[in-house]
């Protein structure tokens, strides 16, 4: 190999991680840097290694970080619930059908986020019909949907199913079918064949459903701001109040990087319990 | 469709792609449910149970192998669906895997193994719960020649041993005829023959089988009395056969490559049946001497002789050279044309093209 040879791939590298020094890495560095100082807008900020800036962090808003991923938990639980048959469907089922499927999945996207939440709330309002089935069944014991738990997970749960459906659908298309063929010539019934062989093949997809399910839902607060109330604000809207009401950076960088500590150390714990393999697909890799 | 396979056999089905031989097969694993129809295992009619209520096990032509299982659990898989004791099936998978040689591989995934390996392991999946009916899609499609052959020979004597009836699927003529019991030759949905290999491959009885099987060496000819059949611009000659066709019947005679004999003219022996050609082309495979000779003008036949000494293989008469072809009359058989040759030959000659494709 010649020396150009040896460094093409370095320059095709290059872009990539050029890209991640300047928006991920000089950021990361500075909002860490923040996070320690003490001082305000207006006078200014001064490194003191402001090590209270965290302990504050967690003492002060432990309630919101815990609702966050309670929220965020029980959000990628219904997703999964919800988007585990659907996927199946679309991959299995849906014939000459699945594209369209698979377009009605993703087409949320075509209108913006925030319109998207800010329609549910107009859903979700005491005068929509809606309500009035779910009062009519008694699922609204406050006598209103808005401004409650409920309000804020359907939409957590609403805004990230695309995120479990699509991995989950790429998981089962590439499932090989003849392999529940051999489940059910050697005597495993269909819901055997879906329990030891479907389900176990397709954990990577649901690892990876989960992930960019639980990641982003833990720290939203579009859906806590215009579906919940004051007692269903979220770690996000923490944060966002931090830095752009009362303008204290210190402090909104110090949750920043607690929040994503703990992600990362939930993370760590579930891909040592899921196994990496898993996670990074090796067993559908056969040969 | 009716197919009567006995208990014990090594049963084949042989035909092209799209010949239906799989869908067969599949319908009596249980994959696809016949509309019309019974599958009897045992006298009992399994048509309408799913694949996995019936007594029948499959080895697949991809193997179909479960990624995220070692052997053991593999090959255990059927059993353990089947409530058998942890310590029996512990003692039958280790036989199982035993027997295919692969018992030190036991712990491993199957993407571990080579392709040879991972079709043992799908046999020996199969094999351990001992089905009444052993189904193998093609089994050794995938594998080279030399590891095919190989297994050949194993699986007929694991089909000994175990005496457990196989239904074995393939496209591989010389698969069917080395293994079996009994061959099935099928062609676009229908049983042409059903024999056992010496019968499909000495006397076919269609035009289908006997180009399926062997090469192709057919002499259009019509039926002209009791033990006698005229070839096609060529001479009467007599043949036992005759009588199953009714005089004045359109037939083909056919005399398999080995069994020709090729002479000049005025060496031929005169007191056996032969037809007069050129010979267009002549090759040498080692043992043997492969000879195209024109009969008529659609007609070749392919010879083979064998090189028994060098000196015999000299005096072959060479490209161009006037010969005639001559055989014992209890090596020519008379087959029926195909009806699927018959409508090929009917329709245009672009769609009799597609026809050969495989």
């Amino acid at each position: 190999m010649t020396f150009r040879q040896r460094t093409i791939p370095y320059w095709l590298l290059a872009p990539g991680l050029l890209w991640l020094v300047i928006f991920f890495v000089v950021p990361m560095y500075y909002m860490g840097e923040l996070s320690l100082k003490t001082g305000t807008v207006q006078t200014g900020y001064e490194l003191t290694w402001a090590f209270s800036n965290y302990s504050d962090a967690i003492s002060q808003y432990s309630e919101q970080f815990i609702r966050s991923f309670w929220y965020a938990g029980v959000a990628t639980f219904f997703c999964l619930l919800i988007g585990y048959p659907l996927a199946y469907a679309i991959a299995f089922k849906a014939g000459r059908w699945k594209n369209l499927m698979l377009f009605a999945v993703v087409a949320p996207f075509f209108t913006t986020y925030l319109i998207r939440t800010i329609a549910w709330k107009t859903i979700l309002d005491d005068s929509s019909p809606v309500v009035s089935v779910i009062e009519f069944l008694g699922l609204a014991p406050q006598g209103h949907v808005l401004a409650t738990s409920g309000a804020v997970i359907a939409g957590l749960t609403y805004n990230f199913l695309p995120f479990m459906v699509l991995p989950l659908f790429t998981a089962l298309e590439r499932l090989d079918r003849r392999l529940l063929e051999a489940g059910k010539d050697l005597y495993a019934s269909t819901f055997q064949t879906f329990w030891r062989i479907t389900l176990p093949l397709t954990m990577p997809g649901i690892i990876a459903g989960i992930l960019l399910t639980f990641i982003p839902a833990a720290g939203d607060y579009v859906n806590a701001t215009f579906l919940g109330g004051t007692s269903q604000s979220m770690i996000g809207n923490v944060i966002q109040s931090k830095y752009l009401v009362v303008t204290d950076y210190s402090e909104a960088a110090a949750l920043s990087f607690t929040l994503m500590a703990i992600i990362l150390v939930a993370l760590l714990v579930y891909i040592k319990f899921a196994g990496t393999s898993a996670l990074m697909g090796e067993e559908e890799e056969a040969r | 469709m009716d197919l009567d396979i006995a208990d014990g056999e090594f049963f084949t089905m042989l035909g092209p792609s799209g010949c239906g031989k799989t869908t067969t097969l599949r319908m009596i694993a249980g994959f696809e449910q016949p509309t019309t129809g019974k599958v009897l295992i045992d006298g009992t009619d399994v048509a309408g149970q799913p694949a996995f209520k019936r007594p029948t096990n499959t080895v697949f032509q991809s193997y179909a192998l479960f990624p995220h299982m070692t052997l053991e659990e593999n090959v255990g898989f059927g059993l353990k669906r089947k409530k058998v004791p942890k310590d029996e099936i512990k003692t039958r998978v280790a036989t199982e895997l035993e027997r295919v040689g692969l018992s030190r591989e036991a712990k491993r995934k199957p993407n571990q193994l080579s392709g040879g390996q991972q079709q043992r392991v799908a046999l020996a999946r199969a094999l351990v719960n001992l089905p009444k009916v052993l189904l193998l899609d093609e089994p050794l499609g995938a594998l080279d020649l030399k590891l095919r052959k190989g297994l050949q020979v194993q699986l007929k004597q694991i089909q000994r041993d175990v005496g457990i009836t196989f239904v074995y699927v393939t496209h591989d003529q010389e698969e069917a005829l080395t293994m079996s019991d009994r061959i099935a030759v099928m062609n676009e949905g229908r049983i042409e023959q059903c024999d056992d290999p010496e019968t499909v491959y000495e006397r076919p009885t269609t035009t289908f089988v006997a180009g399926f099987i062997g090469v192709s060496n057919l002499m259009p000819a019509v039926a002209s009395g009791p033990g006698e059949v005229r070839i096609e611009d060529g001479p009467s000659v007599p043949t036992p056969d005759a009588a199953r066709f009714s005089s004045g019947e359109r037939c083909y005679a056919v005399v398999r490559p080995e069994k020709l004999d090729v002479d000049l003219p005025e060496n031929s022996p005169t007191d056996q049946p032969g037809v007069d050609g050129v010979v267009e082309s002549s090759l040498y495979l080692g043992t043997a001497t492969q000879m195209a000779v024109r009969v008529a003008e659609d007609v070749s036949m392919t010879v083979l002789c064998p090189n028994v000494s060098e000196e015999e293989r000299q005096s072959l008469p060479g490209a161009g050279a006037r010969v005639r072809l001559s055989w014992l009359p209890e090596h020519m058989h008379l087959v029926a044309e195909s009806d699927a040759d018959k409508a090929a030959a009917d329709s245009k000659p672009t769609e009799t093209v597609t026809e050969g494709v495989n």
